[in-house]
């Protein structure tokens, strides 16, 4: 099975610090991957160097992404390509109405496929129907993009995002962090609902009970930047009972 | 309006350079020597055919300005003005203004076709039957070029309701009276040094009045345009609403690109009787100057509305991009009791522009309120300074003011300043302000890209949220044009 993503030798650095010293991940069209570390082990890194934030310098390695150089494409043709991040901590954009960011980013993603763009009365029935599927309040829609929302708040946007954008790979980083049970399985439904033969994911997360909802393919474990080990969903539940000192005495 | 965008769209696709509008026209004109002197004075009184009061009105302005001096308070920097190396006449060399196509000079039409002047427009200046009866929402339209009006449009219609709407220099020789009694009631000759330099040398502008009770049928605009080199554009003004009137007028400004910088300095007065309303709208884009700050319009500008009667409203609202300095505090005199002023102010500034705007809110009339909202915008190594004055005075018992100022910074190297006077002199007058500032930074743009926009989608979608209390205040088809203006001016600020 060829993969999706193919991750191999990935070393990055901020400034003249190392923080990715390496990283080999490959993850096959259809399956979900959670990466499970310590904090400051590079996590989070990881998503935006996916993702192409620019101050972030690659310093070695290569990213394919269904046959592309991903490395070489600029952050908004990663996403027209399919590549979704959920943010650990969404930025807020003051003055900017949530339902014109999203069909800003919508049609951005249509026209670089060669698909028409969807007048605001179009985007607004698929958004609701979208939000309804999610059971999210339709207010959401109306207000500026993250300002003053609650975390979870913010959390429940970024998957309300990556439902209208369907990506072909999300990457959630901490999507469940500081959810109540509600929203976590609002999450979880969110990614299952893209869930099919053409679609993956790389869930980032501390906690066993997301993956509960969505039981990964593949657990790894990042520390120091480096994936130090990798397994089935039992090692999240191992992970859960005994922490990571065990893994990391074992890499070391 | 979505042929003038086309038209905008075709300009941009035709020029290089970073200034759309940077076209010079080969008109034959017909200009005054370099320098300034009484005679100046007197050849372009003798030029407009004007009666012997106004002329003596000019020369008084004159003796004021040669006492004045120049004003250095604003947070702006030039080398010196020379007064004398700049033509204060320029006219395209035709004797009567044209009254169809035919006499059109072709140059000129297809200036208007640059500039984006709404096409209806352009079929009743070409003649077309029936243009001036279509259905549509129209608008009228006043031509500047240079130191002449060159062509205004749908002036039957409007006359037909009373309305005058007309070149001021044929409004002096035509409506005198009018004229006499209302110009320099707001702004006075020796007002500031460029009230008094312009009330001497002022060459056209628009003029309009509107009868009692009648509400203008139609937008009213401006366009103005600065061709001829070194040639100062001195235009005036005056709106007059009688006693419940209502009239929306807007001005858009271009000029071409040059070297050198060129002086602009505009006075409008405005006057609102017994619930009379004005709003009045610029789309401000004269020429900024190259990326290294070479060249550009000196935008140095007097504008103030009277509220003279009870219950009147005066509205500026103002989309400032062009200009290398502007200069400018359109402001609101609150005679009437319960009288109502407002502004509303987009100023960008990108490369080495400097803006020193804002407003003044004087409150008389008891019960007056205004409201300030200011968006300021500033990238490259520009200077954006909002400056702003609200002053209660006793009889105003029970005035209101809000003020909102916003500060957008787009890159590292420029800068925004807000200056708020507030001076209440009645205790139960309620005056706010409100100010924040933010910026676009890598986290915003980043998130927007990870979303699949480009990086110029992402600015203009921060921008015109930043910007929509503002926006939402223009005729609708302008803030259409406005928008595509500022992500023009903004084009290339980022990265
Ligand atoms: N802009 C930055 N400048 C300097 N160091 C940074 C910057 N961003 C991240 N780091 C450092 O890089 C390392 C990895 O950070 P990262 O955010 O990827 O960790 P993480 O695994 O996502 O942690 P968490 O579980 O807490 O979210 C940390 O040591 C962090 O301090
Ligand atoms: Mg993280």
């Amino acid at each position: 099975m060829t993969a999706m993503l193919d991750i191999s030798g990935l070393t990055a650095s901020i400034g003249d610090k190392p923080i990715l010293k390496g990283i080999d991940l490959s993850v096959p069209a259809g399956e979900i991957h959670a990466i499970m570390g310590p904090n400051g082990s590079g996590k989070s890194t990881l998503g935006y160097v996916l993702a192409g934030r620019e101050d972030y310098e690659v310093t070695g390695g290569t990213v394919t992404f269904e046959g592309q150089d991903m490395l070489a494409m600029a952050p908004e043709a990663r996403a027209a390509a399919g590549l979704f991040l959920a943010f650990q901590a969404p930025i807020e954009l003051p003055g900017v109405n949530n339902a014109n960011f999203l069909r800003t980013a919508l049609n951005a993603i249509r026209r670089a496929h060669g698909e028409d763009e969807l007048d605001a009365v179009q985007f607004l029935k698929f958004a609701r129907a979208e939000m309804k599927r999610l059971s999210m309040d339709g207010e959401m829609l109306k207000r500026n993009v993250n300002v003053g929302f609650s975390g979870g708040e913010k959390k429940r946007n970024e998957v309300l995002q990556m439902a209208l954008l369907r990506p072909r790979f999300a990457v959630l980083d901490e999507t469940d962090s500081g959810l109540d049970i509600d929203a976590l399985r609002i999450v979880a439904e969110g990614v299952n609902a893209l869930r099919g033969p053409n679609f993956s994911a790389l869930v980032v997360t501390h906690h066993q009970r997301l993956l509960d909802h969505l039981v990964p393919h593949r657990v790894h474990v990042l520390a120091q930047g480096r994936i130090i080990r990798s397994g089935g969903p039992e090692l999240a539940k191992e992970l859960e009972k005994n922490g990571y000192s065990a893994v990391l005495a074992e890499a070391a | 309006m979505s042929a003038v965008n086309e038209t905008l769209d075709t300009v941009r696709s035709v020029t290089e350079s970073g200034y759309k509008w940077g076209f010079e026209t080969n008109i034959e004109m017909d200009v005054a020597p370099k320098g300034l002197t009484p005679d100046t004075i007197r050849m372009i009184s003798a030029r407009k055919e004007e009666p012997s009061w106004m002329l003596d009105w000019r020369l008084r302005a004159f003796e004021a300005w040669l006492k004045m001096e120049e004003p250095h308070w604003a947070r702006v920097d030039h080398p010196r003005i020379d007064y004398q190396d700049i033509h204060y006449y320029a006219a395209p060399k035709k004797k009567d203004g044209p009254k169809s196509l035919d006499e059109v000079d072709p140059e000129l039409l297809a200036m208007y076709e640059k500039l984006g002047i709404p096409l209806k427009e352009r079929a009743i200046l070409a003649g077309v039957e029936g243009a001036d009866e279509a259905p549509q929402r129209q608008i009228a339209v006043d031509a500047v070029f240079d130191s002449v009006s060159v062509a205004t449009t749908f002036r039957e219609s409007l006359a037909k309701v009373g309305v005058i709407f007309c070149p001021i220099s044929e409004a002096i020789r035509e409506h005198p009276d009018l004229v006499k009694q209302y110009i320099g009631s707001v702004v006075p000759v020796a007002d500031n040094y460029f009230a008094a330099l312009n009330s001497a040398v002022f060459t056209d502008g628009s003029f309009v009045f509107i009868p009692k009770g009648v509400r203008c049928p139609m937008e009213l605009s401006t366009y103005f345009r600065i061709n001829t080199k070194n040639t100062g554009q001195f235009e005036r003004t005056l709106i007059i609403a009688e006693a419940g009137s209502h009239v929306s007028y807007l001005e858009g400004c271009t000029a071409p690109q040059r070297d050198e910088n060129q002086l602009h300095a505009a006075v409008v007065e405005l006057v609102a009787m017994e619930d009379a309303s004005i709003k009045y709208s610029t789309v401000q884009n004269w020429y900024p100057g190259d990326a290294n700050g070479k060249g550009g319009i000196y935008n140095f500008v007097t504008k103030r509305g009277a509220c003279l009667g009870d219950r009147s409203k005066i509205s500026w609202t103002q989309v400032e991009t062009g200009s290398a300095i502007t200069w400018k505090y359109p402001s609101c005199v609150l005679h009437g009791v319960d009288s109502v002023g407002e502004f509303y102010s987009v100023a960008v500034t990108t490369n080495h522009q400097q803006a020193d705007t804002g407003t003044k809110m004087i409150h008389i009339g008891k019960g007056s309120r205004s409201t300030i909202i200011s968006k300021g915008i500033s990238a490259g190594q520009s200077n954006n300074t909002y400056r702003g004055l609200v002053k209660i005075m006793p009889s105003a018992s029970g005035a209101r003011n809000f003020t909102q100022c916003d500060s957008l910074l787009i890159g590292e190297n420029c800068g925004a300043h807000t200056v708020p006077y507030i001076e209440s002199r009645n205790p139960s007058a309620k005056v706010e302000h409100e100010a924040t500032t933010s910026k676009i930074d890598e986290d915003k743009l980043f998130y927007c890209r990870q979303r699949g926009m480009s990086e110029e989608d992402a600015v203009n979608l921060i921008v015109n949220g930043f910007c929509k209390e503002v926006l939402k205040e223009l005729p609708m088809e302008f803030a259409v044009e406005a928008q595509k203006l500022l992500a023009v001016s903004l084009e290339g600020s980022v990265g």
